[in-house]
């Protein structure tokens, strides 16, 4: 265990420095809190994460997104078990019929105010899976989006940009 | 056993095709033998599907023994043909799966419940309830787990019964994220087709693409360049590699002990980060495709690559120094979760699960293809069957992957990267792939016109999922964690 912390101080932090929001993310979070006159959550947000179909290489990327290199906590996004502690939802895959109820009892679960996002293609617009007859559809058939990240799989550090909009969107002038 | 049973007289006279898969049309009495022979140990089943609707369709089946593999297919009478399930137990899911996609009605099939079909498709809507199965004894009580699950993993039901800590039965539900695959590349074009097989398990899109890719070119008699071969190779690997290193953090992180996960971690996201400059895809999504690959190793990715197994094998050494250093750690992991050898030998099961057992099988060595024919490796096995075997079976597995790399870097001479498609034909062609978790199985009918007619993917998670049934029973409820992490079975994969 001493090499382990040896080895980091020799070589120094992993942790990349913070990117900055993304400007489509910005711009799709700042409507979403004009248009529905949504309340801005803070400096911290707790983050419940719904597989609704994926394939799974989303979540591989989420996942990423708690390493040393991208270490999201330092920015107050933490990873949550229950979404009755969650003011994200964080939902990846083309809506299954088969996950369709599990999801809409997870965002029923979570106490408002809550924010919806859409992450990967396949939430976004199902991806290769569109048109299969076992699949819902995009997610924001299902339940208000407020930001999509887009990618197939989102790179963890798009996925870092979108969720960083978030935190830092300030509501349209009046 | 019968003659019948018997694969290896059975297929006597009858030569494999291009992709060493010898196919024959039986009866139901040779079906239901070969179904016995795989009970009787004879040979394994590998797969199981049906093919071609319910009129005039066909109930297929991929069987395997040393040096032989064949596909034998039953033509279904009205959608019916004998159960193989009856006489042995792993075809179970495979058999209610293929019922619920299309109809066929295997006779004499133990469990009449539904498996990928949970009553909320579109005009087959259904609140019957699904009757778990039950347990019986004094002080026992429920736990019903998922399907979203407190992690980040993707979603199943799995529900306990307990008494006091210990499990008793665990039973899992899957299909939640059946996204009717099958259906989507019945019709599909080759290249539509191998962009949907990439996405069938996202976290192996290498071996399943390459499983599809190999199974095409068998079909159309399509060839690949060496070039080609090897940098399928390498990718294959560096996808291993990045899983292996990975999955052996996450399992201590189930202990509590997250300066390995951390560690392991950083290590994972170095190997993308490699992979990312070389290929241009963190995942290699869609790298291979049939009749090569589509992206070339930059001209500074050999050095990369070569850095990053230095590094990588830096890591692993200190993971396992750390490892081996810690009473408390392996005081989770050993005797934990026991996948008995009788089962895994029953099931066939594929991966590090099966080699974790002492089943010696490894489809790159049993059935190889190529660049591994020509790459002189070890297989891996150990035989405590516990969590900690499937640890060190994949820190094993990580030494061989390094030197396989290294191998294939040697070996890459320039070339091309892709031969062009011949013309549209009908065909057929399976492959076996060995992905990080186990042997993948890949089988396509192609159409006259070069589109797919039919395609089965079967991840080795089928003949996995129910062993972790078996080695949680009479651990404690806490350590359901470390099992299921150390077996890391796929859910998309499976739910198809």
């Amino acid at each position: 265990m001493r090499s382990f912390l040896i080895d980091a101080l020799l070589k120094g932090k992993a942790t990349i420095a913070p990117p900055v929001a993304g400007t489509a993310a910005l711009e799709e979070v700042t409507r979403a809190l004009g248009e529905r006159a949504r309340q801005r959550l803070g400096r911290s947000l707790s983050i419940r994460e719904i597989d609704a179909g994926s394939c799974n290489g989303c979540e591989l990327e989420i996942h990423a997104l708690n390493n040393p290199v991208y270490d999201v906590e330092r920015f107050g996004l933490k990873f949550v078990a229950s979404p009755r502690h969650a003011d994200v939802l964080l939902v990846t895959g083309p809506v299954t019929w088969n996950m369709r109820e599990a999801l809409l009892r997870t965002y029923n679960a979570a106490p408002e105010p809550k924010w919806v996002v859409a992450l990967g293609d396949c939430a976004a617009n199902c991806g290769v899976f569109a048109g299969s007859s076992a699949v819902v559809g995009p997610l924001a058939d299902i339940l208000p989006v407020d930001l999509h990240v887009p990618g197939c799989p989102p790179a963890p550090i798009e996925i870092v940009k979108g969720l960083l909009a978030l935190i830092e969107a300030r509501p349209p002038a009046p | 056993m019968s003659a019948a049973g018997s694969l290896a007289e059975l297929v006597v006279g009858h030569p494999a095709g291009a992709d060493g898969y010898v196919r024959l049309d039986v009866d139901a009495d040779v079906w239901t033998a070969l179904a016995q022979g795989c009970a009787a140990g004879a040979h394994d089943l590998s797969a199981l599907w049906a093919d071609g609707g319910l009129d005039g369709g066909w109930m297929r089946m991929a069987l395997c023994c040393e040096g032989l593999r064949a596909i034998v297919s039953l033509r279904t009478e009205a959608g019916a043909y004998p159960s193989v399930a009856a006489h042995h137990a792993p075809a179970m899911r495979l058999e209610r799966a293929m019922r619920d996609l299309y109809g066929v009605r295997p006779a004499g099939l133990p469990d009449s419940r539904p498996w990928l079909d949970h009553g909320r498709w579109p005009g087959r809507q259904s609140d019957a309830r699904y009757e778990f199965l039950t347990a019986e004894g004094e002080g026992l009580h429920q736990i019903a787990v998922g399907p979203v699950h407190a992690g980040i993993i993707e979603p199943g039901h799995f529900r306990f019964t307990a008494n006091g800590e210990t499990v008793v039965r665990l039973e899992e539900r899957l299909g939640y994220v059946h996204k009717g695959v099958e259906g989507l590349l019945a019709g599909a074009d080759i290249s539509r087709g191998a962009a949907i097989v990439g996405r069938i398990s996202g976290d192996s899109t290498v071996a399943y693409a390459w499983a599809f890719a190999r199974a095409v070119e068998a079909a159309l008699g399509w060839t690949v360049p060496q070039r080609a071969a090897l940098l399928r190779g390498i990718m294959a690997e560096l996808e291993r590699l990045a899983h292996h290193i990975n999955d052996v953090g996450a399992i201590c992180n189930d202990a509590s002990v997250l300066t390995i996960n951390a560690r392991c971690t950083l290590q994972r996201e170095d190997v993308l980060a490699v992979v990312a400059a070389c290929f241009g895809h963190r995942l290699m999504m869609d790298r291979i495709v049939p009749g090569g690959v589509a992206a070339d190793l930059t001209a500074d990715g050999a050095g990369r690559i070569r850095g990053l197994l230095a590094r990588l094998e830096e890591t692993r050494a200190e993971v396992l120094r750390v490892y081996d250093s810690m009473p408390s750690l392996q005081d989770r992991t050993i005797t934990t979760g026991i996948a008995s050898p009788a089962l895994v030998r029953q099931y066939a099961a594929g991966g590090f699960v099966g080699r974790a057992s002492g089943r010696v099988f490894d489809a790159r060595k049993n059935f190889p293809y190529a660049p591994y024919d020509q790459l002189p490796f070890d297989l891996k096995t150990r035989t405590t069957s516990d969590v900690d075997a499937r640890l060190l079976v994949r820190m094993d597995e990580i030494v061989e992957s390094l030197k396989i790399v290294g191998l294939m870097l040697d070996r890459l001479a320039p070339g091309d990267i892709r031969n062009d498609g011949p013309a549209p034909a009908a065909g057929e062609g399976a492959a076996l792939v060995e992905a990080f978790r186990g042997d993948v199985f890949m089988s396509v009918r192609i159409a006259a016109d070069g589109r797919l007619a039919h395609v089965h993917a079967r991840d080795a998670s089928w003949f996995q999922w129910p062993l972790l049934e078996a080695a949680v029973e009479g651990n404690i409820v806490a350590d359901f964690p470390l099992c299921n992490k150390s077996f890391n079975c796929s859910y998309s994969g499976h739910d198809l």
